[in-house]
Order: C-alpha cells, then sequence, then structure tokens
C-alpha cells in the first residue's frame, strides 16, 4: 500500500492550516513529521487518518481517492499524544477492541492481544481499567491497540511526548521494530530533531503548515533546505545572524566587517542570512580574533554530560554547547568563536546556498 | 467548644429541616379526630387506616399509577430524545447552534400555564385528551430542553478523541455509542434522568388540564378530599407521605452522580 497526499491544503477561515502539502509514504516504511507545534503535524495527520477533510487537494491509497471513505472503513491506527483509551473497559478490552470489531475469531484475539501485551509489558495490568494504570502504562495500553490492528497506516503523534525520560529512550527503539514487523506505512510526528535522528528513516520538516523538506533523515539534518528547515532541525535552536557581502568585505552584527574570504568565500555579493548550530558555536574567554563574537553570559543551562551556555552578544543571544559541567557566572565576559567550515549560509529568501563540509542540499523531494 | 457549637446548630438546622416531613408522616397515622382534637406530639392512637383506604380505593391507587407512568413515560422520552440533540450539541458546529441551544433553554423559562391551553385544544381534537402520554408528550416541553442541557455538559466532558478513535478502530456509530460511549456519561444519564422525574412529578397544572377519569394523577385526586363533610386530614396526609416516596427513592439512587453533576456546573 502506498499513500499519498496530493496538494492537500486545510484552510479555517483566513487561516492556512496546512498549505499545500504533497507527500507520498510507502508501505514498510519510517516517515518522521519534525515540526514545533502548532506546525501542523496533528493536523496533517488527521487528513492522512480521515479525520478531518482537506479544504482542496486530495488523499489517495494505491492511486486512488479516498476523501470519500468513512475513517472506520480504512486501516488506520492512531495513538494520540495525550493518553486515549475507553475508560470503561479493561486493558484487555481496550487492546482487543479492534479486533472485536471487525470480528476476528477469538484465539486470534487472544494471540494478538498476548503478544501485544507480553512486547508492551502490560501482562500485569490486562485486568485493570485504565484510569488504573500511570501515564506510560495508558500510552502503552494505547499503543498496543495500534499494534494489534495490523493496520497499513499507523499514525503516531508525539507519542512519547508525556512519558517520563527512560520509557521514551526505551520505547522510541522498541516502537520502529514492532511496527516494521507488520509491513506498515509508520509515520511519527515529533518535534524534538534528536528523537528524528534517532528514528531515522525518511523525515519531512514542517513550518507553520508547510512541508520545508522531506528527505532521508540524516541528510536534512546535514543540508537543509533553507532556513525555516534548519530551524526545525535544531534543538536549542540555530545561531543566526545576517550580513551583508559587497567586495571583499562582510559586515558583522555588532558593528564593523571582516574579510569576506575568511566568512563567506566566493560568494557573490548580497545579503545573506548566517546559521550555526550549538555545537560549532565554540564558547571561551574573549581573545579578539577576526570571527569571534565578544558578549556576557546571560544564563548556563547545564543537562548531564553538556552544559548549554548562553551569550549576549548584543544583536541577540546565541547558545554555545559545551561538554561536561561548566558553571559560567552570568554576566561573565565570553566570546563565541564560528569556523566557517561549519556554518550554513542562507540567501536572503532563506534558501541553502552553502552546507557545512561543501555539502550541497539534494532536496530528493519524494513527490 | 467549637465542635459543641457546630453539632447544636447542625442539629438545630436538621431538626427545623425535618418538622415538616415529621409532622405529615406524624399526622398521617392519626385518626381525624385526634388530628383536630387536640395537639398530640406523637399518634396516641395509631392506625393504618389512612394508608388502608388509599390501596383499597381504586381512584386513589389508580391516581399514584396514573402519575408514575406518566412519569416514567417522560422521563424515558426525554432522555432519549435529548442524548442525540446534546452530542449533536456538544461534537458538531452547524449554522445557528448557540442560538438555538438558547432557544431550547427559554423554553424553561415560560410558565406553563400559557402552554395548557393550547395543549388541551390540540390533544383534544387529535383524542390524546386524558391519557397518560398526554401528560408525558406535555411535561417533554420542559424536560427535553432540561435534559439536553445537562447532558451536552457531561458529553462535552468526554474528549473527542475517545470518538475518533473508535472510529479508527472501525466502531459503526450505533455500536459507539452504545458499547463505549453510554458507559462514559451514564453518570449525566442519571442525573438528567432524575430532574425530569422530579419535574415532571410535581408539576400539577398541565397534569390536571389534561386530563378528567381516565388518567387523572395523585396531584387531581387529592382536590377531592375536600368534601362537604369537611377536610379529610389524615388520609391527606398519608397520600402526602406516599408522595414524597418515589422521589426519595430516586435522589438515594443518583445521589452520588448529582454531586457530580453539581461539579460541572450545569445543575
Amino acid at each position: 500500500m502506498s499513500l499519498e497526499l496530493r496538494n492537500v491544503s486545510l484552510k479555517q477561515g483566513q487561516d492556512s492550516i496546512i498549505d499545500d502539502v504533497s507527500l507520498l509514504f510507502e508501505r514498510g516504511t519510517m516517515n518522521v513529521l519534525l515540526g514545533p507545534t502548532l506546525a501542523g503535524k496533528t493536523t496533517l495527520m488527521r487528513l492522512m487518518a480521515g479525520l478531518d477533510k482537506p479544504t482542496s487537494g486530495d488523499v489517495l491509497v494505491d492511486g486512488v481517492s479516498v476523501l470519500q471513505v468513512p475513517v472506520r472503513r480504512r486501516s488506520v491506527a492512531m495513538v494520540y499524544q495525550q493518553f486515549v483509551n475507553y475508560p470503561s473497559l479493561t486493558v484487555y478490552e481496550n487492546i482487543a477492541s479492534p479486533l472485536r470489531v471487525a470480528g476476528l475469531p477469538k484465539a486470534e484475539i487472544e494471540k494478538r492481544v498476548a503478544d501485544a501485551s507480553r512486547v508492551l509489558r502490560l501482562d500485569p495490568f490486562l485486568k485493570r481499567l485504565p484510569a488504573q494504570l500511570s501515564g506510560g502504562q495508558q500510552q502503552r495500553t494505547a499503543i498496543a491497540r495500534a499494534l494489534v490492528k495490523h493496520a497499513e497506516l499507523v499514525l503516531l503523534d508525539e507519542p512519547l511526548a508525556n512519558l517520563d525520560y527512560k520509557l521514551r529512550e526505551e520505547l522510541r527503539e522498541e516502537l520502529p521494530k514492532l511496527f516494521a514487523a507488520t509491513g506498515t506505512i509508520l509515520v511519527y510526528a515529533t518535534t524534538e530533531p534528536t528523537e528524528a535522528l534517532l528514528l531515522g528513516g525518511t523525515t519531512a520538516t514542517l513550518w507553520q503548515g508547510r512541508v520545508t523538506q522531506v528527505g532521508p533523515t540524516p541528510s536534512v539534518y546535514r543540508s537543509p533546505a533553507n532556513i525555516d528547515a534548519a530551524r526545525v532541525f535544531s534543538d536549542p535552536p540555530l545561531n543566526e545572524f545576517t550580513t551583508t557581502l559587497s567586495g571583499p568585505r562582510a559586515t558583522l552584527p555588532r558593528g564593523g566587517d571582516i574579510d569576506a574570504q575568511s566568512l563567506l568565500p566566493n560568494l557573490p555579493d548580497g545579503i545573506y542570512r548566517i546559521g550555526f548550530r550549538v555545537e560549532d558555536a565554540k564558547l571561551g574567554t574573549v581573545s579578539g580574533a577576526p570571527l569571534a563574537f565578544p558578549g556576557q553570559v546571560a544564563v548556563t543551562e547545564i543537562s548531564g554530560s553538556e552544559s548549554f551556555v548562553h551569550l549576549d552578544i548584543g544583536s541577540g543571544t546565541w547558545v554555545s554547547l559545551v561538554l561536561g559541567v561548566h558553571d559560567w557566572k552570568p554576566g561573565a565576559p565570553a566570546e563565541i568563536r564560528i569556523d566557517p567550515a561549519r556554518i550554513f549560509v542562507f540567501d536572503e529568501g532563506g534558501r541553502l546556498v552553502r552546507a557545512p563540509e561543501a555539502r550541497i542540499a539534494r532536496t530528493s523531494a519524494l513527490v | 467548644m467549637r465542635i459543641q457549637t457546630r453539632t447544636i446548630v447542625i442539629t438545630a438546622y436538621l431538626l427545623l429541616l425535618f418538622l415538616p416531613i415529621y409532622w405529615l408522616v406524624n399526622m398521617s397515622f392519626k385518626t381525624n379526630a385526634e388530628i383536630t382534637g387536640h395537639l398530640s406530639f406523637w399518634p396516641h392512637h395509631p392506625t393504618l387506616g389512612n394508608y388502608g383506604h388509599i390501596f383499597s380505593d381504586p381512584v386513589w391507587y389508580n391516581g399514584f399509577l396514573h402519575s408514575l407512568s406518566y412519569v416514567f413515560l417522560n422521563t424515558i422520552i426525554s432522555v432519549a430524545l435529548a442524548l442525540p440533540a446534546a452530542y449533536a450539541f456538544s461534537r458538531y458546529r452547524f449554522i445557528g447552534d448557540k442560538h438555538l441551544f438558547f432557544w431550547l433553554l427559554s423554553n424553561l423559562m415560560a410558565p406553563p400555564a400559557v402552554f395548557a391551553m393550547p395543549f388541551f385544544n390540540l390533544y383534544y381534537s387529535v383524542g390524546l385528551f386524558d391519557t397518560v402520554w398526554a401528560v408525558a408528550l406535555a411535561h417533554c416541553l420542559f424536560n427535553v430542553p432540561l435534559a439536553v442541557w445537562i447532558l451536552e455538559g457531561f458529553i462535552s466532558g468526554v474528549p473527542r478523541e475517545i470518538d475518533e478513535t473508535a472510529a479508527l478502530d472501525g466502531y459503526s456509530f450505533p455500536r459507539f455509542f452504545v458499547k463505549i460511549f453510554l458507559p462514559l456519561i451514564a453518570n449525566g444519564i442519571g442525573v438528567a434522568a432524575f430532574f425530569c422525574f422530579m419535574f415532571s412529578w410535581v408539576e400539577q397544572l398541565l397534569a390536571t388540564t389534561l386530563t378528567t377519569i381516565h388518567a387523572k394523577p395523585i396531584v387531581a385526586v387529592m382536590t377531592q378530599v375536600y368534601s362537604a363533610a369537611g377536610m379529610d386530614w389524615g388520609l391527606l396526609s398519608a397520600v402526602g407521605v406516599l408522595t414524597m416516596i418515589p422521589g426519595a427513592i430516586v435522589i438515594w439512587f443518583v445521589r452520588n452522580h448529582i454531586a457530580k453533576g453539581f461539579a460541572l456546573g450545569r445543575v
């Protein structure tokens, strides 16, 4: 089975929720929808499932439009971010529910529920009601229900967002394997770039209702097609500044300019937007080097083996990733040094001009 | 000290509250002679004669049966009609939905007397006059909007995602509604049924206007005891006690649900 969205748009009044999205999903593939909240991930999934109808465009399964096919006749399973189960049914009945409706033989239902509850470690809770479970167990029940159905399209809408850290790590690894065995189209929505990278497969980045880029997940990460895709795929956010290149000089955000060849070698004159990731922002004491941006430390976030140091450089705040636990005091002077080989260069309209390591974007759009 | 004060206040309040009810029960076990004769705080010559009269005289017990039948009919009709309406108001957006919802409520504000005449004339011409159906249907005028209003609150408390998950699981709408949805709003149905029951049970004007002999409700029968021989106090008290019992039973069953209804702000 293949699922195709063809020029799908959804408007609510004047607002465009989904704007001309075209995507193709093939059987047995892992697909990631990556975007910040309100980018339209959930809405896009609802359109795929048939819960909402697009204002224009078409949704096709194996080349045939399914817009007129009611949801219950489609082979779709969905897991919501908030834990949705039937409160009045036991965990066992919750998981068995789609199979009972499909009228499967009793032995088959028992086998599938037993398999699913074993891999999702729900065995001890089968007789309980969802309200008597923890959040993680409730979500595993919802995932189990999606799993047993053997649906051709499985939509996971930030399924792990509300789970605790450890469980999230475990399930993130297991989920793709579980569903891969059923040969389904798996679509996974997430706000976290790291999650997308861990899941692999194909990633479509979403920004304000538009798909900004589609491609194999690592390559989207390495060469975002435009500044929107790069922003979506950076957490903490991309450090950005704008520079004007004219002749041999390029302006700097704090004023002044530098030798253009050291920052943007071999580019025509014009306005460029520069972006670089936190791991490429080298923090150090003020040295006055040409590509160093001095400022004051605003805040330091320590997350285990890494620290994120926010530096106020006058025209905005940049973030630098420092390995190890560092305690930079707020207000302390410091500088961020950038390596011209590690920057993304976008033109004034936000299209990628140059990615680090001279990898030019190959936007292998799947449509 | 404080606990004592509280106990005293509560006891006094409860006494005050139960005094009329006690007096009614008290009177129902007395003879008319004792009631009108002298002040007695409990029956000195207790008698079951008043109750015996009610259960042996078909006019009396039929009055109860008529009242109970139209109340049950009305409760079932009201809730059955209100369920799909409340679901639609909660789940769908359509042109004028908010206005329609408010208009339904405004039906509760109209005095029943306004509708007594048109109902009388209408039912007379279609042959429903003096049947329990006449009263049951007339009471829908108030009870359907009330039930819609209460149920809409409960239904909106159920996440829409549950409806969607059921659709994705392949449930047909009727199957989903009965198997999944109704158990989730059982509280709401209980509360709505309770209020329909109570409104219909205590309503007098329409019930007496729309019936004469064959469906005469208990409230109408009660007016008969104002006879030439004077007032039959004991009998009336016994009727009063029996009238309170169905309400008390229903309250007992839904007392926990009602609290939830109050919490939702719809009761």
